[in-house]
């Protein structure tokens, strides 16, 4: 979906741009999503999308202060292959009673598919730096899928009934 | 929050109203592509009304950093088409579910695409009744079962692109709420494109419909033929299953807007014709 | 101080341990905790043992996950209100339980119980001076395959408030019983939470059930109004949903199909109300249900009815208005509306039944009158009445007698608008030979020819009128109740806690007389002037902010000359304290 022109970097200051922007869009999403989630009283998950929107907001601001940048790039500007920013969170994909291990298999996903788009992009036809670059963080996401994976095994799998409510949905209006 | 002179961002669209919506609900997808929408218009969240009726995708207004009004069930076409005839200098956004959009609101639809006023509607379609809890709606499937019509509807389903395209709008397209970017592309044609724009939005209900999750895998981006032939588009539609995404019909046609009294005339002048 | 009879109130002086014959509690959670299911277990449970009991819910804007509040009295006479305070608060978490600190007064004495590992309970809780217990729900029921702590709260207080056992797994099975795996760790869960009951018990405990035992049900006002209209004959209804009413046509669709019936979603309520127009044009008796907003829609073709003489019923489940309100909470703000909505001089019937079980009773009397005078009958429930379970005394099977008087086939020169002296003339039902004619809304001749004539106007104006005036209604009209130089009119949900004050009043010596109104139109002015006889002063009580029915009466009724009025708007009930003590203070100036 809407992956016909994907944005490609010509150059490593493009290339920090959109890795910036990229970065930005999933502490954005994050944060929403931890308000989302306090909403419908579900405080551990919401404490956890808090925590992922803080390490995704390090990440944004390791690439301004590298670059000298005082706003992250407006991640609309960039199209991708998936459809936001591969490590942007489908709100879709959540459930108001959501374990911690359901938004780790979430945050497990998005930085594999980050992982996958800077691994493309190390291959690509894109000029030398770029690929350079692109294959550098490819390898930070990675590490980032491991470091989740570790988490993951720290927090109990869902049991059969996570999802089950014995009270029936409520009409509000 | 962006300065005042500054080029706007999507954040500057919304408001800190924390949205009720359940988790999973497909529209946040239309918030988010509204707000990337109107960042990319560089449009001001004052010059901008979002107008609703009453359902879980009515609450969008309040959501918004433009000015809402949030009405009564099914109204919302009329009350934004008073609003752009009153003040064409705004831009007009009138927004909505399934139910409250091709129900009760039904009439309404049909007359707003026919007098093609320069406003977007975005409809955002979940084929169910989500607040009354489960009902269905006019584009439910007429298989699908629920208390009030525990056999099926026994009905065809709501045919909105072919109505809205057969009462003379304007603009006519299906997005995807699982497709923000795609969907603010549309956005974007359908409030800068002059007349009715109508945008049919797919998104799914985690609540009700769980089951819309796979939707995601069965849509296809940019399928539609973006023709300015009525002809050809409905040909299209009627062989359409609902799942293509994109522009279907971008037409010609000016947009109703009645000149609002040129003229200044004292109402003292109108006294002539009555005196003997 | 007495019993419940006179005292449903638990009082701080008494410190005997008399057991109490009312017992008021709170369950309160958030999403997924299960508290409304745990809630309705209780309420089933103690029907089950033979109490008398009630439950209201409330909660959060979100559809799903939101805080929620069940609130259940339990009793060993009939209740028909929540008290004016709550025993016993159990949180299973307190994630913005707060947000219910109105809606859950604590009485003195209170016990507040929660799970440690959830925090403190909201400090708005204990500075009345309830006590705090903590309770490790979490913690037994992780102990269990597949425990859930609302469960393990049930347990825990159908044990602390005495609840035979084998009536709360008996509820359980019926509530949860479709899954055997889910059956087996509630059960399992309710047997722990049970073991949990330590020393610590109830100062006053909940006295043992009536016991003989009169049969009894367990339904809401919506499921009872629905039983009422399917009694008094109506086959047909066309409605479109709206809080609070769409669950009496959830109720309907099923029910109707079993007695061969038909219940149809319509696109709006403007098409409703039509609907219902034609469907009754065709014989069969029909009803809409919906709430203000749509009320309001449907002011055109209620006139239509009225001109065409056509019966229908339409139930408005009220909600606090204006506008779309609080779709939630419950009003009685829509009699202006139901009594003057119409244009025109347009005569009709408006009914307000005034407890749970009155539903039944007052939806099939609406149904009769409907049909037998050809007329709109509105009748007004609310929020409260229509989502309101309770477990009541079987009400009893309201008289089936009235039916819509049709024309034989072959009349000479049918004249469907005879001017009787009733003012009720044969209604030809389409299908009926040589009596075929044209229901019109256009003013109109005895033939049903449209006519401009301002004779024939008057003529029909005075036939629709005199139709629903010259009726008997029988001792249907009103609820009168006591004796005293001091009377209470109300109307609906009001007469509950109305019922609860006088009685608790009366043992002090203070007579009042109340009349619960449950024909608001046509208004019974001379009858209710007869039950108005010797008395000084008179208070009229509603639920809405501007006084409607006391201005209603006012206008159109002679009343004694010292008649005030007491209004409060929606959102809150009036509970039975608050409204003693009110009256008590009225009643001495």
């Amino acid at each position: 979906m809407s992956n016909r022109h994907p944005t490609v970097p010509r150059s490593t200051e493009e290339f920090m741009a959109q890795a910036c922007a990229l970065e930005a869009e999933a502490a954005a999403r994050y944060a929403e999503l931890a308000e989302l989630m306090t909403t419908h009283n579900n405080r551990d998950v919401a404490a956890l999308f808090a925590k992922l929107a803080r390490i995704e907001g390090l990440h944004r601001d390791k690439i301004l202060a590298k670059m000298g940048w005082t706003v992250a790039p407006d991640p609309d500007a960039f199209r991708w292959t998936t459809p936001e920013g591969p490590e942007t969170t489908d709100p879709g994909e959540l459930h108001y009673l959501m374990t911690p291990w359901h938004a780790l298999k979430l945050a497990e996903h998005n930085e594999e598919r980050a992982a996958d788009f800077f691994e493309a992009l190390s291959r690509a036809d894109v000029p030398a730096e770029v690929r350079a670059e692109a294959a550098e963080t490819a390898a930070e996401e990675r590490e980032h899928v491991r470091l989740i994976r570790q988490w993951l095994e720290r927090v109990p799998e869902p049991g059969a009934d996570w999802g089950e409510d014995a009270d029936p949905p409520v009409a509000a209006d | 929050m962006s300065e005042q002179a500054a080029v706007p961002v999507p954040g500057d669209f919304k408001s800190d109203v924390k949205p009720v919506w359940c988790p999973g609900c497909g529209d946040f997808g239309v918030l988010n592509a509204m707000a990337k929408a109107m960042a990319r218009l560089a449009l001001r969240p004052e010059q901008v009304a979002v107008v609703s009726g009453i359902g879980c995708s009515s609450r969008i207004p309040a959501y918004t950093s433009c000015y809402g009004f949030h009405g009564v069930h099914g109204r919302a076409l009329p009350t934004g088409t008073g609003l752009k005839l009153a003040r064409p200098d705004l831009t007009v956004i009138v927004t909505g579910g399934d139910g409250d959009g091709y129900s009760i609101g039904g009439n309404h639809f049909l007359h707003a695409c026919r007098r093609n006023v320069d406003l977007t509607y975005i409809v955002m379609d979940n084929r169910v009744y989500g607040m009354t809890k489960g009902q269905p709606s006019p584009t439910t499937e007429t298989h699908w079962t629920s208390k009030l019509a525990p056999h099926g509807t026994g009905l065809n389903e709501f045919h909105p692109m072919a109505i809205a395209l057969a009462a003379g709008a304007n603009f006519i397209a299906r997005g995807f709420t699982g497709d923000p970017n795609g969907l603010a592309d549309i956005l974007v044609q359908a409030i800068t494109t002059p007349g009715f724009s109508f945008v049919e939005v797919l998104s799914p209900c985690v609540t009700f419909r769980p089951e819309q999750k796979d939707w995601k895998k069965t849509v296809r981006a940019g399928n539609l033929a973006s023709t300015a032939d009525p002809v050809l588009a409905a040909r299209e539609i009627f062989a359409d299953d609902g799942m293509n995404l994109g522009v279907l019909y971008a037409g010609e046609r000016p947009p109703y807007q009645p000149p609002v009294g040129a003229a200044q005339r004292p109402p003292a002048d109108l006294e002539a014709q009555f005196a003997l | 101080m007495r019993g419940f009879e006179e005292h449903p109130l638990p009082d701080a002086t008494d410190v005997t341990g008399a057991p109490r014959t009312s017992l008021s509690l709170a369950l309160a959670g958030s999403g997924g905790a299960g508290v409304m299911t745990a809630g309705n277990v209780l309420l089933e449970a103690a029907a089950i043992a033979g109490y008398y009991a009630l439950m209201t819910r409330s909660s959060g804007p979100q559809i799903r996950g939101g805080e929620a509040a069940a609130m259940i009295r339990i009793a060993t006479q009939p209740v028909e209100c929540m008290a004016g305070g709550f025993d016993v608060l159990a949180g299973v978490d307190w994630e913005n339980v707060h947000r219910f600190a109105a809606e859950i007064p604590l009485a003195t004495g209170a016990l507040v119980f929660g799970d440690p590992d959830q925090g403190e309970p909201p400090p708005v809780f204990l500075q009345g001076g309830a006590r705090f217990e903590s309770l490790p729900l979490g913690k037994i029921a992780s102990g269990l395959p597949g425990g859930r702590a609302n469960m393990v709260l049930l347990g825990y207080l159908g044990g602390l408030i005495g609840l035979p056992e084998d009536a709360l797994r008996l509820a359980t099975g019926r509530l949860l019983g479709k899954r055997p795996a889910a059956l087996d760790s509630s059960l399992a869960a309710l047997a722990a939470g049970r073991a949990a009951v330590g020393a610590t018990g109830l100062r006053r405990p909940l006295a043992a059930p009536p016991r003989s035992r009169t049969p009894r049900w367990l339904l809401t006002g919506n499921e009872a109004a629905g039983l009422g209209a399917i009694k008094g004959g109506v086959r047909f209804v066309a409605a479109y949903p709206i809080t609070p009413a769409t669950e009496l046509l959830e109720w309907l669709s099923p029910a109707l199909n079993e007695v061969g019936g038909v219940l149809v979603q319509a696109e709006d309520e403007l098409a409703s109300i039509n609907m219902i127009v034609g469907s009754s044009f065709g014989g069969v008796p029909s009803l809409t249900a919906t709430s203000g907003p749509g009320l309001a829609l449907m002011m055109e073709s209620i006139g239509l009815a009225v001109a065409a003489e056509i019966p229908i019923v339409v139930v408005d489940v009220m909600r606090v208005g204006p506008s779309t309100g609080i779709p939630t909470k419950s009003e009685q703000g829509d009699l202006n509306i139901a009594i003057f909505g119409l244009h025109g001089d347009a005569p009709h019937l408006v009914l307000a039944p005034n407890s749970v079980g009155d539903c039944l009773q007052t939806a099939c009397w609406a149904v009769q009158l409907a049909e037998s005078l050809q007329a709109p009958a509105i009748m007004l429930s609310d929020q409260f009445l229509g989502q309101a379970r309770a477990a009541i005394d079987r009400p009893r099977d309201p008289d089936v007698g009235a039916a819509r008087l049709t024309a034989t086939a072959g009349i000479e020169s049918y004249r469907r608008y005879a001017l009787t002296s009733s003012g009720v003339s044969p209604m030809a039902i389409p299908g009926s030979a040589g009596a075929t004619y044209t229901a019109d809304g256009l003013e109109h001749t005895e033939r049903g020819t449209p006519s401009s004539q301002a004779a024939d106007h008057s003529a029909q104006l005075a036939k629709r009128r005199r139709k629903l005036e010259q009726r008997d209604y029988g001792v249907l009209w009103a609820d009168i109740e006591g004796e005293g130089e001091l009377a209470i009119v109300t109307f609906g949900s009001c007469t509950g806690p109305l019922r609860e004050a006088l009685a608790s009043l009366r043992t002090g010596g203070r007579r009042i007389r109340l009349i619960s109104l449950r024909l608001l139109a046509p208004l019974q002015c001379a009858r209710l002037a007869k039950a108005l006889a010797g008395v000084r002063r008179l208070l009229v009580v509603e639920q809405n902010e501007s006084g409607q029915l006391y201005r209603y009466l006012k206008s159109e009724c002679p009343l004694p000359t010292r008649t005030e009025s007491l209004c409060r708007p929606g959102g809150q009930q009036f509970n039975p304290g608050e409204l003693e003590q009110l009256i008590a203070d009225w009643s001495r100036e």
